[in-house]
């Protein structure tokens, strides 16, 4: 086993906002029936929050829960135990229709941070970013550009971002590009 | 001559002058100008040369309605054509080069068009080129490639950068004049979310030129104390230099922001293209001055009267010295009053009217300007600028009755509104006779979702011209369109403007009303694509009845102002040349932009390293390093070929393809798709999308399997391996992973909703290492861990385990007939395993390879391809794979197409291996000819080649394809003929040309 590494091994860019690939993130898909309890009891049991709304993020730290649709949930853990936390909701759903999948190393994540990191992500995606419509607890899943991604903010001024690994230089180039100096729209 | 007056000027800074070139001339301007006021400042009256027929061309106007005062702007990188100079914003340092003249503006060979207009009429593009055909290639499309077109195109790329912005808003106001204004503030009261755009850099539009007093102050004061008010708002948001640029389906608006054009030394983007959603649309987008049709109303000199006195009052500029203005209405009478004012002489005001005009003709009168009614222009004289003006009466063919020397013209042929922001999407327009122009239609409006208008007009925009009756209907217009958002707007009434009354227009659609001939085919309707009255006129006697033909045969509003100043006259003539009403003709279609938008402003962040998105493996820069040619694979990137120094592509594909069959290969396969199926219902749901029977498979064996359209068609291929009861990992093609991962969503929410099935895409979570070759096992039991023996792990077996320390997944499969091993890791240790296989493989012969030596070696051994031997119209019977088919399940995706009959005609064409006689390679997708020729004369085809290759282990070309009868004809010669004229002999054998029995593998 070597260390393992993040597809841009934690690159930065300053602009007008921070743009930073944060490096590993345990992630699991979940998939089932997510109005059961026995599926909210070991969601919530291995990610230490309550299930999330439709469209919401419940995150403390690494560990959270995003609704990603009516039958998928976004399990966040610290790297190191995602291997155990994914074999822990299996072990816990065994006999329920349901399926979890370590999706961490598909994966890159961001961060877009700053007073102005509404505006780089309203570059990008076609989402009402003001304070008054998106806002930390909120999730949305859309397209970056030209690629997929998916968003929830950790505080007012941060976004964090998950998209798939093989585009994350490209993701990475187009924040960095959105940041630029001088490109601050002065809206929210 | 026109020159920089002492006075005036409010949108100038005097106290700072700054200098800019046109045509290499140094001349000087300052802050506040526009490259237009700075060039009539400096007397430069001719600021270009028409498009058809080259002849001299002033400013027309002040606005975005500009059609001859195009110049080339800028150098190098910032270069770019056919910018405006009136909506140009002077800034030090400007380079500007006048366009569509050879060798100089002042001296132009083009010129001669113009003394052969007769033989150059409407239609002369279709007239013209068409006989004799063969004239097309060689005569007159160079010719006319070399005339089209206004401005240079640019030669370098494009040094600015773009981007685009995403914002929603409730109440989007386009337009910052008074009315957008007014219309602005009653919304944003409700508390409703507006966004104001203004398509210049000041607010207020036009009110300040035009005067008026509101509440008892000056219009400025309205305009200021409003524009405070809405500052100070937190839920409004104003921006300048920002042109609505288009309205599209619910509510759905592009606006056009210029941030950077006017301070070009300024860092961040040049343009921002504002993608803006908004739940009601308020267009207060003013109106446009329309020209008079007489003749040489396209001499330099001659100008729209309102635009005369926005050049005086705004820029404190006078356009001549010795003024003529012909009108049809009263506001003309506003320029004369205002030139006078600043000291100029106006000659003459010719009101085609028999009773002339109201209060404002009095006090022009009052002035002591000399007025004259019932007048008309017959025809203007002068070159490259405005000499002198016969008059004649309006109600005849043009006879002079007198001629004055002068050095300027003013015209006003009435008012239209910009409807084009309501039109884009739907909006419908009505018939002012009153006032002789089409408005919006209240009860026809562009429609949302909902059924509902959800696009509001304001102002002058909506036919209200005059500023009390624009500011009643700019706060009625606000207040409905917060009713339509949601809100409730607050009781007020409009501003109290005071208005001077104005006489009646009267439509005068050529001047003199029945000029003859010679006049009518010097009287200009498009300036910029040099259409004519006598054009218009003669479309229509050539039988172009409808508005949209005529502009298209005549080009009449098809240049880049999109016939701003040139639609209304136009249509007007072709109706009275059509003998029916206006409103009958109609009018051409509005399309967005409003004014032409930068490409680059389109095209937005998408350029340079993020003009699309890129997927790169974990070993990307490993391959990058180790000289990858890279092949676009969907929008992966993959070695084509790892080419070392002193080798050609090719020489790498060969000793790859030999070190490989030799000695040990390593292929980056992380790009293949991996979807994970899951549920007690999966094994069924995979014997309905694979063709072959996938539920009988046992837990840790693999299977090949393939996949078709419910039209019968193959579509993708890869290897199940079943993990266990519940759960299978499918392999796909790499450009499959995503489509067929959508097509089993389908099935699953759409069909068998309630099969108990999740599926997932796991593609990214591995780099996956196909590790093939002789030496395959050896490499991988040095690294050591898990037994990996061929009675351990068979062939189409898999197992779980550690190689090297590694934690990983080993597929016992091969795509190359060679002893071959696929080895997943996590995504976050490929590079660290590739490595490390490269490093223990070294005394074995390790190298890696790429994408075509995969496709040799799969050729060798006959193995298919999807989108090689498949095209979207191959089943699998095509491919000799009936094998892969079960007989015993009663249906699957694809199974009652296959039984169509169609798809089992006997002469469908089927797989085989070709094989020249000499040893050559195919010509890729080469027919082979059969006897006879078709209905249309082409040589009859009995297949065609669908892979083709140079096999370094055979040392001879090898080739599959698609022939008529093709497995019963072994040994049969068919003929390739190439696209080169030469025809290539090659022989019918079996597609499997290596090791037929498979023992390289089981090893």
């Amino acid at each position: 086993m070597s260390e393992p590494v993040s597809a841009l091994n934690k690159a930065g860019f300053d602009g007008i906002a921070h743009v930073q690939e944060i490096g590993l993130q345990g992630m699991i898909t979940l998939r089932g029936n997510l109005a059961a309890k026995d599926l909210k009891a070991a969601a919530s049991a291995v990610a230490g929050v309550a299930m999330p709304g439709v469209n919401e993020a419940n995150c403390e730290g690494e560990r959270g829960l995003c609704w990603m649709s009516p039958d998928e949930l976004l399990v966040l853990c610290p790297y190191d135990v995602v291997q155990a936390n994914t074999a822990q909701l299996q072990q816990a759903l065994t006999g329920t229709h349901a399926l979890a999948v370590n999706v961490s190393d598909a994966r890159a994540v961001f961060r877009v941070s700053g007073p102005v990191a509404r505006e780089v992500m309203a570059k990008l995606c076609p989402v009402d970013l003001s304070p008054a419509a998106f806002s930390p607890g909120m999730f949305r899943r859309t397209r970056m550009a030209q690629v997929p991604a998916a968003f929830w903010m950790v505080d007012e001024q941060t976004f964090q971002i998950v998209c798939f690994r093989s585009v994350a230089q490209y993701v990475f180039d187009l924040l960095s590009v959105a940041a630029q100096p001088g490109s601050a729209v002065n809206l929210f | 001559m026109s020159k920089r007056l002492p006075t005036h000027g409010r949108l100038i800074d005097r106290s700072k002058r700054i200098g800019f070139t046109f045509n290499g001339k140094p001349l000087a301007g300052h802050p506040g100008d526009t490259l237009a006021s700075a060039l009539l400042a400096n007397d430069q009256m001719m600021v270009g040369r028409s498009f058809k027929y080259h002849r001299p061309r002033g400013v027309v106007a002040s606005g975005a309605e500009e059609p001859n005062a195009l110049v080339n702007m800028g150098q190098g990188a910032q270069f770019e054509p056919n910018q405006r100079a009136t909506t140009t914003e002077l800034f030090d340092g400007l380079v500007s080069r006048s366009q569509n003249h050879w060798p100089s503006l002042e001296f132009d060979l083009g010129g001669i068009n113009k003394h052969l207009s007769r033989f150059l009429p409407a239609g002369f593009y279709y007239k013209m080129f068409m006989y004799p055909r063969a004239f097309w290639k060689h005569v007159y499309e160079p010719f006319i490639r070399q005339s089209a077109g206004l401005g240079q195109a640019p030669r370098d790329r494009d040094g600015d950068t773009y981007e685009h912005f995403n914002t929603f808003t409730e109440v989007l106001v386009i337009g910052g004049g008074v009315a957008g204004l007014q219309a602005a503030r009653t919304a944003a009261q409700s508390g409703a979310r507006v966004l104001v755009m203004e398509q210049t850099a000041d607010w207020g539009g036009r009110a300040p030129v035009d005067g008026g007093t509101v509440d008892g102050a000056p219009v400025e004061r309205f305009i200021e104390q409003t524009l405070a008010e809405l500052q100070a708002m937190d839920n409004v948001t104003l921006r300048s230099r920002c042109m609505g640029a288009g309205v599209y389906d619910h509510g759905y608006v592009l606006g056009y922001e210029r941030l950077t054009d006017h301070l070009p030394m300024a860092e961040g983007p040049r343009h921002r293209l504002w993608r803006v959603r908004a739940k009601q649309v308020i267009t207060a987008t003013g109106a446009i001055e329309r020209p008079l049709s007489f003749a040489g109303n396209d001499v330099p000199g001659v100008m729209l009267a309102a635009a005369m006195r926005d050049y005086v009052v705004n820029y404190g500029v006078a356009p001549g010295q010795r003024i003529v203005i012909a009108t049809n209405n009263d506001d003309a009478y506003r320029t004369a009053i205002c030139l006078k004012e600043a000291g100029l002489d106006v000659l003459r005001i010719l009101d085609a009217r028999n009773s002339g005009g109201g209060t404002l003709m009095n006090r022009a009168r009052a002035l002591g300007i000399r007025i004259d009614c019932g007048r008309a222009i017959a025809k203007v004289g002068g070159g490259k600028r405005v000499k002198k003006v016969q008059i004649c009466a309006q109600d005849g063919v043009g006879g002079a009755l007198e001629e004055i020397a002068c050095d300027a013209v003013a015209m006003s042929g009435g008012w239209s509104p910009v409807v084009h922001l309501w039109s884009h999407c739907g909006g419908k327009l009505i018939w002012d006779a009153d006032q002789a122009h089409f408005r919006p239609d209240p009860d026809r409006p562009p429609t949302g979702a909902d059924g509902a208008g959800f696009v509001t007009v304001a102002g002058s925009a909506n036919g209200e011209l005059s500023l009390d009756a624009a500011l009643k209907d700019a706060t009625e217009a606000g207040k409905s369109a917060a009713v339509a958002a949601g809100f409730k707007p607050r009781r007020g009434k409009a501003p109290n403007a005071t208005a001077t009354p104005e006489a009646a227009l009267e439509p005068v659609w050529l001047m003199p009303r029945e000029a003859h001939v010679g006049l009518r085919s010097k009287s200009w309707l498009d300036f910029q694509n040099d259409v004519k009255v006598s054009d218009v006129q003669l479309a229509a006697r050539e039988g172009f009845e409808s508005v949209e033909h005529t502009k298209r045969y005549t080009t009449l509003g098809m240049a880049t102002d999109q016939g701003k100043l040139s639609n209304i006259n136009g249509l007007a003539i072709l109706s009275d040349a059509l003998g029916q009403p206006i409103p009958a003709t109609g009018t051409t279609t509005f399309r967005p932009p409003y004014t032409p938008i930068s490409m680059g402003a389109i095209g937005g962040e998408a350029r340079g390293d993020v003009f699309q998105p890129i997927r790169r493996t974990p070993m990307y820069d490993w391959h990058a390093a180790h000289g990858a040619d890279w092949e676009p694979v969907g929008q992966w990137r993959r070695p084509y070929a790892y080419v070392q120094s002193g080798e050609t592509v090719h020489d790498a594909v060969m000793r790859e393809v030999t070190n490989t069959r030799q000695n040990l290969g390593l292929l980056d396969a992380s790009t293949l798709g991996k979807l994970i199926v899951k549920g007690p219902d999966a094994g069924r749901f995979l014997d309905m999308l694979y063709t072959n029977m996938m539920s009988t498979l046992k837990p840790g064996r693999c299977r090949y399997g393939l996949m078709c359209s419910e039209n019968g068609f193959l579509i993708d291929d890869g290897v199940v391996a079943r993990i266990d009861d519940d759960t299978f990992l499918c392999h796909t093609t790499t450009g499959g992973a995503e489509h067929i991962h959508a097509h089993m969503e389908e099935w699953l929410q759409t069909e068998w909703w309630d099969w108990q099935v999740y599926v997932a895409n796991a593609t990214e979570q591995y780099a996956q290492i196909a590790v093939v070759g002789p030496n395959a096992r050896k490499v991988l039991e040095k690294l050591g861990g898990m037994d990996i023996s061929r009675d351990t792990l068979p062939f189409m077996a898999w197992a779980d385990g550690q190689i090297g320390g590694f934690d990983c997944r080993v597929y016992r499969i091969s795509f190359s007939g060679e002893l071959s091993y696929e080895i997943a890791v996590p995504a976050s240790q490929g590079l660290a395993f590739w490595t490390a296989l490269h490093a223990a493989g070294q005394e074995f012969g390790v190298m890696p390879y790429g994408t075509e030596c995969l496709h040799i070696l799969r050729a060798e051994k006959g193995f298919i391809m999807i989108g090689d031997e498949t095209d979207g119209t191959v089943i699998p019977q095509d491919l000799g794979l009936d094998w892969a088919i079960s007989k015993k399940k009663d249906d699957y995706l694809g199974k009652r197409a296959q039984a169509r009959s169609h798809m089992t005609d006997p002469t469908r064409w089927k797989l085989v291996g070709l094989q020249t006689e000499d040893g050559s390679v195919l010509p890729d997708g080469a027919y082979a000819v059969a006897e006879g020729r078709n209905a249309n004369g082409q040589r009859n085809t009995q297949g065609r080649v669908t892979s083709t290759y140079h096999s370094p282990t055979l040392g001879k070309g090898i080739a599959m394809g698609l022939v008529l009868d093709g497995p019963d004809r072994m040994g049969e010669v068919l003929e390739f003929p190439d696209t080169e004229g030469k025809s290539h002999s090659a022989k019918i054998v079996d597609p499997v040309f290596f090791d037929k029995d498979g023992e390289k593998q089981n090893v």
